[in-house]
């Protein structure tokens, strides 16, 4: 408890008018108390770190947050994180975004941000919906499900967000759900500690409207689905294909080198100004 | 004294003067996307840039290039994209969104013929209105038409200067043929040209306040990574840079977007007069076009015809006062434009009728010639 107040004290913005904008029980206050302790458990220095969102509920994370931080346009987070990251090869940049935000309007920037391999952490939200706008189905929305711009049954079916990252090139890929809170601090601080692009998928919960459209009435009760339903990766080998589909996997899915764009940028810069003085 | 010799003439293309320009201007990032006719600017950038220690990256679309551009301007470069008139539809938002946070960026809108895809080799002046208007919401911005290679050089460098002294985005609407027309050029030594820095606080961090202006108008800004942490946001923000709607704080905050624009007006009446002093009719043209209208105001004046030229190198915030004296002293205006007639109605709208504003226009990817300007200056000459 002690400590958790003395975290309190040390990253939220004193200057900031409280309120929060999130719903009594939101998933997202989760989130943020579980990268708040995986900064501070990798030590870096409130100056180093960059916090860039885009829009939506998860879009308003960096505004409470003492770090420099940037909330941008709908789904183009990771386009100016891009910019900054090379700006600024040392700084910790990392990108929460919305699983709409992520993967409807911003897919493309978040397969070809996976593609460059570029020094970024991108924490996805997925509440499998569009929060901000009001329950909307969202590209990781399930098929089927009577969303408020789905009356008649969503005709499309879901994102898995992690195989995305893998395919696209992202070489840390993780999931946990905002139950499993101690698991998500975890796999954020590796997230962070990786020099090429991270990518960590929260399951998490927007009672206001997916919960009412899923049947699920409170927080507790879709905490408790997420507790019920993930499965660590590690137990799920022994699970069959048509077992897996129903299931949430949760721990570390990717984890491979290859060279950040940064880096490689960073080489190329070095050699052009040798060959220059060359001449 | 200094004196120029032939062998300081160079042959340079518009999109290499522009480049020169960015360089010396200290632009040290570039992201674009390719596109015919700006794609000169980019391939140039990304052989020059890495050499100068700057950041190159092609981006996977407009969108995302100025996002890039925007975030390392906040981190403290000195940032252009370039793009032609689809790329730069695409752009739109973010350049609501450095107007709304105050982000230096410069933005290159190489003009080919529309709409659409039209025609992506041909010249054109379609994008006036979209350079003003094109982005959402009620925003001040800074249009600057270099009509050659030398000004498109000399206009980079003012653009980058603008931008940091404002924090505002400034773009540079040029066309097809400027951009490519290759010319012999003197350029002046780096030393004689002026470089404006963005203004950093000087206050230690816990007393910096990300958006007061007490002093110009325009808050002084950190680097993200220097110790100024704030917020940064495309919602309207108090002083802190947190999102508000509070009506004061929010009135407060556009005012101070449109006022520090506003209050230096006069010092944005940048265009150059040929023979207009006694013009009885006075052509206002701008980019490609106003080489055309100086050939034909030479060869009206061999006529004995007394016509005169004024070329706008800003044509956003509109130089009113500057056209409205040309306006006062002329019998009629000639308003030539590679569009269906957009300048030509803020020239209307200043002249509230005062004097006669006659529209050429051409939209069929040609330019328009001298002859035709000559043609049209005799049918309306009084
Ligand atoms: C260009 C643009 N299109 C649409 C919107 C409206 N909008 C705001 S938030 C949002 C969806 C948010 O959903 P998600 O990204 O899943 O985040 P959540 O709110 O669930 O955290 C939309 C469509 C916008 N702000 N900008
Ligand atoms: S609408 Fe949903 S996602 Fe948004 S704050 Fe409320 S519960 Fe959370």
């Amino acid at each position: 408890m002690k400590e958790r107040e003395h975290l309190i004290y040390k990253y939220l913005r004193s200057s900031k008018r409280f309120p929060h904008i999130w719903c009594p029980g939101c998933g997202i206050g989760i989130l943020l108390g579980a990268l708040i302790r995986a900064i501070d458990g990798g030590g870096y220095g409130k100056d180093d770190v960059v916090l860039i969102s885009g829009i939506g509920c998860s879009g308003r994370l960096p505004t409470y947050v003492d770090f420099n931080t940037l909330h941008t346009t709908h789904g183009r987070a990771l386009t100016f994180a891009t910019g900054i990251k090379l700006a600024n090869p040392s700084l910790k940049v990392i990108v929460v975004m919305g699983d709409g935000d992520a993967t409807a309007i911003g897919g493309n920037h978040f397969i070809h941000a996976a593609r460059r391999n570029i020094g970024i952490t991108s924490i996805i939200i997925n509440n499998q919906t569009y929060g901000m706008t009001g329950g909307q189905f969202s590209p990781t929305t399930p098929f089927g499900l009577k969303t408020s711009s789905s009356p008649h049954g969503n005709l499309e079916s879901p994102f898995d967000i992690c195989g995305l990252a893998r395919e696209a090139g992202a070489t840390f890929v993780a999931r946990s759900t905002v139950y499993h809170a101690r698991l998500l601090e975890e796999i954020i601080g590796m997230a962070i500690g990786k020099e090429g692009f991270s990518v960590v998928e929260v399951v998490s919960h927007c009672t206001t409207y997916f919960g009412r459209e899923i049947g699920l009435e409170s927080p507790v009760e879709m905490m408790k689905w997420q507790r019920d339903n993930a499965v660590r990766v590690e137990k799920a080998k022994d699970l069959g294909e048509e077992e897996l589909r129903q299931k949430i996997v949760i721990g570390v899915l990717v984890d491979r080198k290859a060279p950040a764009y940064h880096e490689m940028y960073e080489k190329l810069i070095a050699k052009c100004r040798l060959e220059d003085n060359a001449l | 004294m200094k004196r120029t010799r032939k062998s300081d003439r160079i042959l340079l293309q518009g999109s290499e003067a522009c480049v020169r320009g960015a360089l010396i201007a200290g632009c040290r990032f570039y992201a674009g996307y390719p596109i015919t006719p700006a794609t000169e600017i980019m391939e140039q950038m990304s052989r020059q840039l890495p050499k100068a220690g700057g950041v190159f990256i092609q981006m996977e679309d407009e969108i995302a290039s100025l996002g890039a551009v925007i975030g390392a301007s906040l981190t403290g470069l000195k940032s252009m994209t370039a793009t032609s008139s689809p790329g730069f539809s695409l752009m739109q938002e973010h350049i609501s969104f450095a107007c709304m946070a105050e982000v230096p960026c410069v933005i290159v809108d190489v003009m080919r013929g529309g709409p659409s895809t039209g025609l992506p080799t041909l010249p054109a002046q379609g994008d006036v209105m979209q350079a003003r208007w094109g982005a959402h919401g009620d925003h001040p911005i800074i249009v600057l038409c270099p009509s050659s290679t030398y000004e498109f050089f000399d206009l980079t460098i003012k653009a980058f200067n603008l931008s940091e002294r404002y924090r505002i985005p400034v773009i540079l609407l040029t066309d097809e043929v400027t951009a490519h027309t290759r010319e012999s050029v003197i350029l002046p030594p780096s030393d004689e040209l002026v470089v404006e820095e963005r203004r950093k606080p000087n206050v230690p961090p816990e007393w910096y306040t990300p958006y007061d202006d007490r002093q110009t108008g325009v808050p002084p800004m950190p680097a993200f990574g220097e110790g100024y942490r704030y917020h940064v946001t495309g919602l309207a923000h108090d002083i802190r840079g947190y999102p508000t709607t509070r009506s004061d704080e929010v009135g407060t905050l556009i005012d101070r977007l449109f006022s520090k624009i506003s209050k230096d007006f006069h010092l944005l009446q940048w265009f150059d007069s040929y023979q207009a002093d006694d013009s009885v009719v006075t052509i206002i043209a701008y980019g490609s076009v106003a080489r055309s209208a100086l050939h034909a105001v030479k060869e009206a004046r061999e006529k004995g015809l007394k016509v005169g030229l004024i070329k706008l190198k800003v044509l956003w915030p509109f130089m009113r006062h500057t056209v409205i004296r040309f306006l006062q002293s002329s019998a009629k205006v000639l308003v030539p434009e590679m569009n269906m007639g957009q300048l030509s109605r803020e020239v209307k709208r200043v002249s509230q009728g005062g004097c006669e504003i006659v529209t050429l226009n051409k939209v069929d990817g040609t330019m328009i010639s001298p002859k035709e300007i000559l043609r049209s200056l005799e049918d309306i000459y009084p």
